[in-house]
């Protein structure tokens, strides 16, 4: 079994039209067995940038810490929040730097820009940054989820249609694998608002 | 928690603290990960004005196709362009990483970067690690003294040459150059057989695929012709999309309004007073 099949996970984040929606499942499990069913794994960095971390749980919790402790000496030095493009290298460094005992985890990064300007991207547990225009995945249920926002995914879409694409993919996929599911958790960020989400999935 | 400054920022390096933690782990039984891949075909050759280099655009993650248009071609300096094969997170952290080394140099000497500057400090840095920082290179620019071409193996060692390939689809690339390669080619017709060498690799080897990226290097003057062709546009997409006719079952929602980003301006030269 794979260091990342230990706990399962499925993240997934899309563009939209001036909007992005990044979502994830919500189950930690320790191989087969389901331990908790509100695993958060989606994280706010500030309220235009949201990084969701799939592999190991403990990685994630870690990464996470220490990212919004970056993001902290940032503000405080530079007065004000981080751009997405910036914070993508960040962490692709912070990875790097441990690349011969790497964190086990694969983050996928949203953001909105200058001029409210999507931005998504995603790194495997080394920091190769991948940077797409359309859709990003990472997790345990990566492989159905390509599929699935590959044949879902359609350009400029506004918030609400979005959310049911991207809810329809990550369900979806995850119905399809073994180690993630038990819900899912969707943000839908535009610029005036967040949009929080939980949907019902299928518990098995 | 441990002792060490883990308050400050690191001075940079490679840290192996976590390296104890994952040896455990994968005696266990738990395999290490995959990392993400450039399977790859890319090449360069030397032409009569210069250097042309050029990539194919698949990164992959074991037998998926992870990023179907990534850039291959990587900056180094204005007159010095590196194409990177092997794994994609040491191809991008190397190649970043002596492009600075370029720029401070460049400051402190006053001069433009020399391509065989660029290629001893890459095999000095891949040399250091023994070939654990998996990169393979064809570096190629022109400088003072000609145009230079260049491939660095992940052991540190280095080749000179006029036309070089590199990476899974290698092989299916030299078969192009060597039957059609001749000193003293024009512009076009360089471009045109890299194209032809870049598709070979495309179509004949998994680990490539997608476009082709051209990039033509001569004095004083770089020309990146991203995404030059495009033979595998994807023709199926349905005109009518997805309808959802079952909406998703929404078990709570949370909206949280997001206050106007308020832009500070501070007004000048008002004098309080007295």
């Amino acid at each position: 079994m794979s260091i990342f099949e230990y706990n399962g996970s499925a993240v997934v984040a899309m563009v939209g039209k001036n909007c992005f929606a990044i979502a994830s499942d919500r189950r930690l499990g320790v191989q087969l067995q389901t331990i908790a069913t509100d695993f958060k794994r989606i994280s706010k960095i500030h309220d235009h940038l949201f990084i969701g971390l799939s592999g190991l749980a403990t990685d994630v919790q870690t990464l996470y810490q220490r990212l919004v402790f970056r993001h902290k000496l940032y503000q405080l030095r530079e007065e004000r929040d981080m751009k997405p493009e910036t914070f993508a290298s960040l962490v692709s460094a912070i990875l790097y730097e441990k690349r011969f005992g790497p964190y086990l985890c694969q983050p996928v990064i949203a953001g909105l820009g200058d001029d409210n300007k999507p931005f998504i991207c995603t790194m495997d547990s080394i920091g190769a940054k991948e940077l797409a225009k359309d859709f990003v995945v990472s997790g345990t249920a990566s492989e159905s989820l390509y599929g699935a926002c590959e044949a879902m995914f359609k350009p400029d879409m506004e918030a609400e249609e979005l959310f049911e694409t991207i809810s329809q993919a990550l369900l979806s996929s995850v119905d399809r694998d073994c180690l993630s599911g038990w819900g899912g958790h969707v943000y839908v960020v535009t610029p005036n608002e967040i949009k929080e989400r939980i949907l019902k999935g299928r518990m098995d | 928690m441990s002792q060490s400054s883990v308050d400050l920022p690191p001075k940079g390096g490679f840290s192996f603290d976590l390296c104890k933690r994952n040896d455990m782990l994968t005696q266990k039984g738990l395999k290490a990960p995959s990392f993400l891949k450039t399977g790859t075909t890319i090449v360069g050759l030397i032409f009569q004005d210069g250097v042309i280099l050029g990539a194919d655009t698949r990164a992959t993650e074991g037998p998926i196709v992870a990023d179907k248009n990534c850039e291959k071609i990587h900056y180094m300096a204005p007159n010095i362009y590196c194409c990177g094969a092997g794994t994609a997170a040491d191809t991008e952290a190397v190649t970043d990483m002596v492009s600075s080394q370029l720029r401070l140099h460049r400051y402190q000497t006053g001069r433009d970067s020399r391509v065989i500057t660029a290629l001893t400090l890459l095999k000095k840095h891949l040399f250091s690690y023994q070939g654990h920082v998996s990169a393979a290179l064809v570096l190629g620019g022109v400088d003072i003294s000609g145009p230079h071409l260049h491939t660095i193996y992940p052991h540190g060692s280095t080749d000179t040459l006029p036309f070089a390939t590199m990476g899974s689809g290698s092989l299916a690339a030299m078969s192009v150059f060597e039957a059609k390669y001749k000193e003293g080619l024009t512009r076009d017709e360089g471009i045109k057989l890299v194209a032809e060498a870049i598709c070979s690799g495309i179509f004949n080897d998994l680990g490539s695929g997608s476009n082709v990226d051209i990039c033509v290097i001569t004095k004083g003057h770089k020309e990146y012709l991203r995404n030059y062709m495009e033979p595998n546009p994807r023709t199926y997409v349905s005109s009518k999309g997805y309808t959802f006719t079952k909406k998703t079952e929404v078990l709570l929602t949370k909206i949280t309004p997001l206050s106007e980003r308020v832009k500070v301006v501070e007004v000048a030269g008002e004098a309080m007073e007295e």
